[in-house]
């Protein structure tokens, strides 16, 4: 690993100073995804300010919801009492990534800005338009099991490769962000963005800004949420395609719906057109089978990702049965 | 040939490079009251810096020893177990998150030593597979490793047993589906997963103090 200074700070606004001074130093949260990263040279920042020691790591209950610091560790979400009475689909689908060990260090803000585990941004001998701009795609003629279906360019097709992230698009969660600058808020689904021409930029974050928080609006899904994950493993494995579900049935018919997919875009896609053909309709095989089958719509698949377009359905079909029984 | 290779001759006597590593480590341990770690902690200014090629100060405890080293910032808690401070014991498998071997205990919670820096880890208390034995007498779940013969060739089985007995602690032990579930991230090349998971099963039962 190629050395770098490193710097702990103690207070929110230390830190924001801290990042203003060296705009190319990188936070360091639970490390999981960025030693790795470090260790591998893909990437290499010159200064690490560990941010740990921030008070960040708070899970309350708003009036509007419940607010989870960005230091929390996705273990220590995924057992909350509140998010699992309130929030069960978020507890499911962390529970649901990575492994005990990981989960106890992987922090909600550092999950978010995970980046991709396309094998091409891995490997430092491959092109990849991501890590190095201009280089290429690897994977577009070459592996691409894993790789995207929805919204990917001739630039990049990686995914995201988050389960929390596929769960809180679905709660229409709210990211906070803190910068020299003030407060701004940012809505789940806008934070994460498509690749476009610039894949090497994964989210809206702004240079000099720290995610403080995520926050989730109250809702009616707990007794209706699950969180599928198809794998090539049972357990501790990235998503082939995972599928988030929460509906709301009122006698027998789903009065709100939503529905989101993981390991198919390079952000956690939601899937309003399957949640429109669901509201309103009764909570049956056939309703599920009829809006499974437009998810679809718009995907491509990129040769051995082509089982991908396949498996959608039929995951979204399996989890709104779950959820609905 | 290099001057800088050692001949078979110093190979084969005198100091091991593991010794040669365990002294150059210069870890200072002193045996531990609670309170001056804690101190440590309550005592962090608002920044800490350490330059590119310094080394920086690092208090923490080990199996119930206080170490004070002098860390470069980029130098693993793996690492640092290993090298530095000469407990060998934690594994070095993968180095990225994906194996399992160099799970150790951070304040009773179990994490992957390998994807921690070592000073992220001020003033915490670690425990490693040498801190689990009271004396000579094994924790109770070396002692259901060894008699359900939950290993093969053994480089997987200090980290599979602070994983277990983390698993047990966290509840997580109620039944084999659980435990295989939340021991997936410990991987066994050789395959001993079913006596593994018996240990675990085991040792759950008796309800031993962990
Ligand atoms: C073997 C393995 C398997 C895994 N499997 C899964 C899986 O199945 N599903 C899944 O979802 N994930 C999985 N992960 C990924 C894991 O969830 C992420 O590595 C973890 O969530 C990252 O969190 P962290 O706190 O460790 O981030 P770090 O590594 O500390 O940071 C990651 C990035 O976020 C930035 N950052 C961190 N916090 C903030 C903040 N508050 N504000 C601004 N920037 C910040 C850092 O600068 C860095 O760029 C796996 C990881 C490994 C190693
Ligand atoms: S060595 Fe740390 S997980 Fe493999
Ligand atoms: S006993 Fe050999 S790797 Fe597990």
């Amino acid at each position: 690993m190629i050395n770098f200074d490193y710097l702990r700070t103690a207070s929110v606004n230390a830190t924001l100073d801290a990042i203003k001074r060296e705009p190319r130093a990188a936070f360091i949260a639970g490390g999981t995804n960025l030693v790795d990263l470090m260790k591998r040279g893909v990437t290499s920042p010159p200064r690490l300010i560990d941010i740990n020691n921030l008070p960040l790591k708070n899970i309350e209950r708003t009036s509007s919801g419940i607010s989870i610091g960005a230091l929390a560790t996705n273990s220590a979400v995924a057992i909350n009492e509140m998010i699992r009475s309130d929030f069960p689909l978020l507890s499911q689908a962390l529970h649901a990534g990575a492994s005990p060990q990981l989960r106890n260090m992987a922090t909600v803000g550092g999950n978010m800005l995970q980046r991709t585990r396309c094998t091409y941004f891995y490997d430092t001998t491959m092109p990849c338009n991501k890590r190095q701009a201009g280089s290429g795609c690897g994977a577009l003629g070459g592996y691409n099991r894993m790789h995207a279906i929805f919204g990917a360019s001739d630039k990049c097709i990686a995914v995201h490769p988050s389960d929390m992230c596929v769960a809180l698009v679905a709660l229409n969660a709210t990211a906070v962000v803190r910068s020299n600058k003030g407060e701004r808020r940012i809505p789940f689904g806008d934070f994460h963005r498509l690749p476009g021409d610039t894949p090497q930029t994964d989210n809206q974050l702004k240079a000099g800004e720290l995610i403080t928080a995520v926050e989730i609006p109250s809702n009616k899904f707990q007794q209706h949420s699950f969180y599928l994950k198809i794998r090539d493993r049972s357990s501790y494995a990235f998503a082939l395609v995972s599928v988030a579900v929460a509906l709301s049935i009122e006698n027998n018919r789903i009065s709100d719906a939503r529905i989101a997919a993981g390991g198919v875009a390079h952000k956690p896609w939601r899937l309003l057109n399957v949640e429109k053909a669901l509201t309103g309709q009764p909570a049956s095989v056939e309703t599920f089978q009829k809006a499974a089958s437009i998810a679809t719509q718009g995907a491509k698949g990129y040769g051995q990702n082509n089982f991908k377009l396949k498996l959608l359905p039929q995951a979204i079909i399996q989890a709104l049965e779950t959820a609905s029984s | 040939m290099s001057k800088t290779l050692p001949t078979s001759d110093e190979q084969g006597k005198g100091a091991s490079r593991r010794d040669f590593l365990k002294w150059s480590g210069a870890a200072v341990a002193v045996s531990l009251t609670p309170s001056v770690v804690t101190r440590a902690a309550g005592e962090r200014a608002d920044e800490t810096i350490a330059g590119f090629f310094e080394k920086m100060p690092l208090k923490l405890e080990v199996n119930g020893k206080l170490h004070q080293l002098q860390v470069e910032p980029r130098t693993t808690l793996l690492d640092l177990l290993r090298e530095q401070i000469g407990l060998t014991g934690t594994k070095k498998g993968c180095d990225q998150g994906q194996c399992g071997a160099c799970t150790v205990h951070v304040n009773g919670r179990r994490i992957n030593s390998c994807l921690s820096l070592a000073v992220m880890n001020e003033g915490q208390k670690i425990t490693t597979i040498e801190g689990l034995a009271k004396g000579d007498e094994l924790h109770p779940l070396q002692e259901a490793f060894i008699k359900h013969d939950a290993f093969q060739c053994g480089y997987c089985t200090p980290g599979q047993i602070m994983s277990g007995v983390a698993c047990i602690n966290e509840g997580h032990a109620g039944s084999a589906d659980e435990i295989r579930e939340f021991m997936s991230g410990n991987l066994c090349r050789c395959g001993a997963y079913p006596h593994i998971v018996d240990a675990i099963l085991e040792t759950k039962k008796g309800g031993n103090n962990l």
